[in-house]
């Protein structure tokens, strides 16, 4: 196993991370408005992700830092080559942690209505636009190798299993080229996945009526996220998969996401979450399996995709990187998993007091009037 | 979509981009950096000395600190993303060795930072007080910490250290393990570290002091003695001798850093002085006006003081724009002018000097107008306070300017120790060829207005926050308060949940 091999697996284990976490806090603001009915239900699912979401979204910069170090061709290719669709993810992550943050900072029912629309706008695109740029990368885009001087198409015959120098990689085909009919199925697979996933995270983070109707809801979108997923992995498994391997994780995911599936109709809620937490990661797993051994696959032609080997950064840049790796990632995860740990119960909504919390909009503290000293 | 060699309105439009996404997000992080050791200080203060008046400041500051966080936080994910977005070519050529630094930033520091900081958040009814105040400590280490690797990151593209270019990809290469060492101890990573904190530190500073001024000035002419003495004075002094000290670092540092830059980036220094010739006891000019060696009018010039700053000696010769336009030529061709856009460069580096330095002032008058017991009772003083917190982010904004434009027309400049080396790029080229003028002005437009709407509401909340202050301390409800612990019933809980 070479050393870019090994940092194409840590890459995806970091989209593992992100998407079977950020998905389920994802999938909480999704459901802000159609799951929590009153101010306390929603105080109590924002309360559940609260002290999680923004570790979660640590594993997005992650991924984005080590593909850059790791894969300096695959980072520039991607992100320049896919402006818009990072462009319209960052917006609504930017407006997602304001909507968080600063909600409860203001106590008027306007104030957090306000917030929480932006919430849901702001996690339904991405949840979108996740999964349509995942399937691109499965399904290939229309990339080019160009000279950088002069803007020439190299042709592909000349190109052997090396780097041209003086050309790069790029995706000449525009925005419009990465939205088919098989990106947008697969950015319906993360919507779903995510509204499931946030739903039993819900179910299980919550009690009394909250936890039953997201146990309900979660039931009714698991069959259609898992017949959608299915409907889309076997498309790409069949027509787009380079490597018979990857049926492993698809049949892996598969079995998670129906197990998860039946969990949740005999009511074990935290066994439903942990398999659909699996069900994702194998898919995540899947993505990468069958993508593999190109990072990015050309349309056009295939002597222009760029494969891992090309896309590595130098091996003395990996091992820096796989050390850090090796000492870190489990601090990480200790130091996570303690904070899940910690806040393990479940909360109820009927004990949040639905007109406390941050300050009257305009009318200031009577400031400087003795006062009991209770609360503040 | 056929690329074309790139126009020069795109590369304008995603410098412009690059910009303004940093100077907001350094609006937002120099606070971050320096108020989470402040708060962490705070509420280990309270637990260590069961002072009523800590607990209350850590609520207090703890709130501006989230506040401000998230926003910081928000910001941030555009600066890491943009590399790759708007400037394909550069993170291609430089991937190898930068993107090392942001990878470990992510996995070190944002981790830390986030995590704890939802523990903090939530956590004190969970943990224990000494565990809870454990949490803000990692905060800060991890706010810390995370300048720490941006700036080793961002010292590289200044002085690109521990760096050679791999003839067959022409990409930008680590010279051995060795050379990632080299960029961790890169000299202008040093210095651009201890100052990035110490300036960070003098901002925090400025703002517990500030608003303790004036809370000072209102309580004492509500009669509110107690707490205007308790609780607001003594907030006063512990931000304004955090500035005394954290200022004068961040001008030593500041100072030291300035002689590196002077060896290593002779033009950016030279444009900050306005010097167009190589000169012998070079002077200091304090205003300059005018982009062009001809027609610059000068007031205020000092002799031997630029030479003096620059190396310790008063007589020692240095290079001007135009020696160094021809140093340039000669070692990396012609045909490319080497000189950053001097008005810019003299003035971001003067206003940076000037603010913080009269931030530090400030910050020792509230420290004399509070000795010996004294309170400030002056409106006008209060006032002109709140107003002063805004120098050191204005100062801490202008040094990103000059340090940035100053690098022009570098992306990432030549290390002169090594003019054999190839590492090296302009900013032209580091450009994205693939994303037209029109993408970059449309994002550009659409993140600078949600900027400009978020900035209001961020304003908006700190100023709700700051004008509601405390609840009213006297002498009698901090008795009530301890009378309650010594029975039993903890003092009211210091969580910021939603």
């Amino acid at each position: 196993m070479t050393l870019s091999i090994l940092w194409f697996i840590l890459i995806a284990i970091l989209w593992v991370g992100y998407l079977t976490l950020e998905g389920f806090d994802f999938g909480v603001g999704m459901l802000l408005k159609i799951l929590g009915r009153d101010e306390r239900e929603r105080r109590a699912m924002l309360k559940a992700i609260g002290p999680h979401w923004d570790g979660n979204e640590v594993w997005l910069l992650t991924a984005g830092g080590a593909t850059f170090a790791a894969f300096p061709e695959w980072y520039g290719t991607l992100f320049s080559g896919a402006y818009l669709v990072l462009f319209i993810i960052l917006l609504c992550l930017i407006v997602r942690v304001c909507a968080l943050e600063w909600r409860p900072k203001i106590n008027s029912q306007r104030w957090r209505d306000t917030w929480d629309w932006l919430h849901t706008i702001s996690t339904w695109l991405p949840a979108v636009l996740w999964g349509a740029a995942f399937a691109n990368l499965v399904q290939g885009m229309k990339i080019e190798v160009v000279e950088t001087a002069t803007g020439a198409v190299v042709p592909a015959s000349e190109i052997g299993g090396e780097l041209v120098r003086g050309a790069s990689h790029q995706i000449t085909g525009g925005f419009f080229s990465l939205l088919t009919p098989f990106t947008l199925l697969g950015g319906v697979v993360t919507c779903l996945l995510f509204l499931t996933h946030g739903a039993l995270f819900i179910a299980l983070k919550t009690t009394g009526e909250l936890s039953s109707r997201a146990e309900a809801f979660a039931r009714r979108t698991g069959i259609a996220s898992t017949l959608v997923c299915a409907v889309w992995a076997l498309w790409a498994q069949l027509i787009y998969s380079l490597n018979a391997l990857a049926w492993l994780p698809l049949v892996l995911a598969a079995a998670g996401l129906i197990a998860s599936l039946w969990m949740g109709w005999q009511g074990r809620q935290g066994w439903a979450f942990a398999l659909h937490f699996a069900g994702i990661a194998f898919a995540v797993v899947f993505i990468f399996s069958a993508m593999a051994p190109n990072v990015m696959r050309s349309s056009i032609n295939d002597a222009y995709s760029l494969t891992i080997s090309q896309a590595a950064s130098t091996d003395t840049t990996l091992i820096i990187m796989t050390v850090a790796a090796v000492i870190f990632v489990p601090v990480v995860l200790v130091y996570t998993v303690w904070g899940y740990k910690v806040f393990s119960r479940r909360i109820n909504a009927k004990e949040i007091n639905p007109d406390e919390g941050g300050l009257h909009p305009t009318k200031v503290r009577d400031s400087l009037q003795p006062e009991a000293a209770i609360g503040y | 979509m056929v690329t074309a060699p790139m126009a020069l309105d795109a590369l304008e439009l995603a410098r412009w981009q690059f910009g303004i996404t940093t100077v907001y997000h350094f609006v937002l992080v120099p606070l971050t950096i320096g108020l989470s050791p402040l708060v962490a200080l705070m509420e280990t203060l309270y637990l260590r000395t069961g002072n009523e008046q800590w607990r209350v400041a850590t609520k207090f500051f703890g709130k501006i600190l989230l506040i401000n966080f998230a926003l910081g936080v928000a910001t941030g994910i555009v600066q890491e993303f943009q590399f790759g977005m708007n400037w394909s070519e550069y993170s291609l050529f430089v991937g190898n060795i930068f993107g090392a630094p942001l990878a470990f930033e992510a996995l070190l520091a944002f981790f830390m930072e986030s995590t704890f900081l939802g523990l903090w958040i939530f956590g004190w009814d969970r943990l224990s007080g000494r565990l809870h105040n454990l949490c803000i400590w990692m905060v800060a280490l991890g706010t810390n910490l995370s300048a720490a690797f941006i700036l080793a990151a961002n010292s590289w593209m200044q002085h690109p250290v521990g760096a050679v270019v791999n003839p067959e990809t022409g990409r930008a290469e680590l010279d051995g393990i060795g050379g990632f060492f080299a960029v961790l101890t890169n000299s202008i990573f040093l210095h651009a570290f201890a100052h990035t904190i110490a300036s960070s530190l003098l901002t925090a500073g400025a703002l517990v002091a500030g608003v303790s001024v004036w809370w000072m000035v209102k309580a004492a002419r509500a009669k509110q003695d107690f707490e205007a003495r308790q609780t607001w004075r003594r907030m006063t002094r512990f931000g304004a001798v955090t500035m005394i000290i954290a200022g004068l670092l961040a001008a030593g540092t500041g100072h030291a850093m300035g002689q590196v830059v002077a060896k290593e980036q002779p033009a950016k220094m030279a444009a900050a002085e306005g010097l167009y010739d190589s000169t012998e006891g070079a002077p200091f000019t304090l205003i300059a006006i005018g982009n062009d060696e001809d027609s610059t009018i000068r007031f205020i010039s000092v002799p031997y003081l630029y030479s003096l700053l620059a190396t310790n000696n008063p007589n020692a010769e240095l290079m001007g724009l135009n020696d160094a336009q021809e140093m340039y030529e000669e070692l990396y061709g012609e045909g490319a002018d080497y000189t950053p856009n001097v008005m810019t460069t003299f003035w971001s580096f003067r206003l940076m000097i000037g603010l913080g330095s009269l931030s530090i002032a400030i910050g020792a008058l509230a420290l004399w107008l509070t000795r010996k017991d004294r309170l400030i009772t002056d409106k006008r003083l209060g006032t002109a306070a709140l107003w002063s917190v805004g120098l050191p982010f204005l100062a801490c904004s202008f040094g990103w300017i000059f340090t940035e434009i100053g690098r022009q027309p570098w992306v990432v400049v030549p290390n002169l120790g090594d003019p054999m080396s190839e590492v090296y790029m302009l900013t032209l080229n580091g450009v994205s060829p693939v994303v037209s003028a029109g993408t970059v002005l449309a994002s550009m437009v659409i993140f600078t207005l949600l900027y400009a709407a978020l900035g209001v509401v961020w304003f908006v909340l700190l100023r709700r926050y700051v004008r509601e202050g405390v609840h009213t301390q006297t002498k009698e409800s901090v008795k009530a308060v301890e009378k309650a612990g010594a029975e039993g019933t903890p003092a009211p809980a210091l969580s910021f949940e939603y």
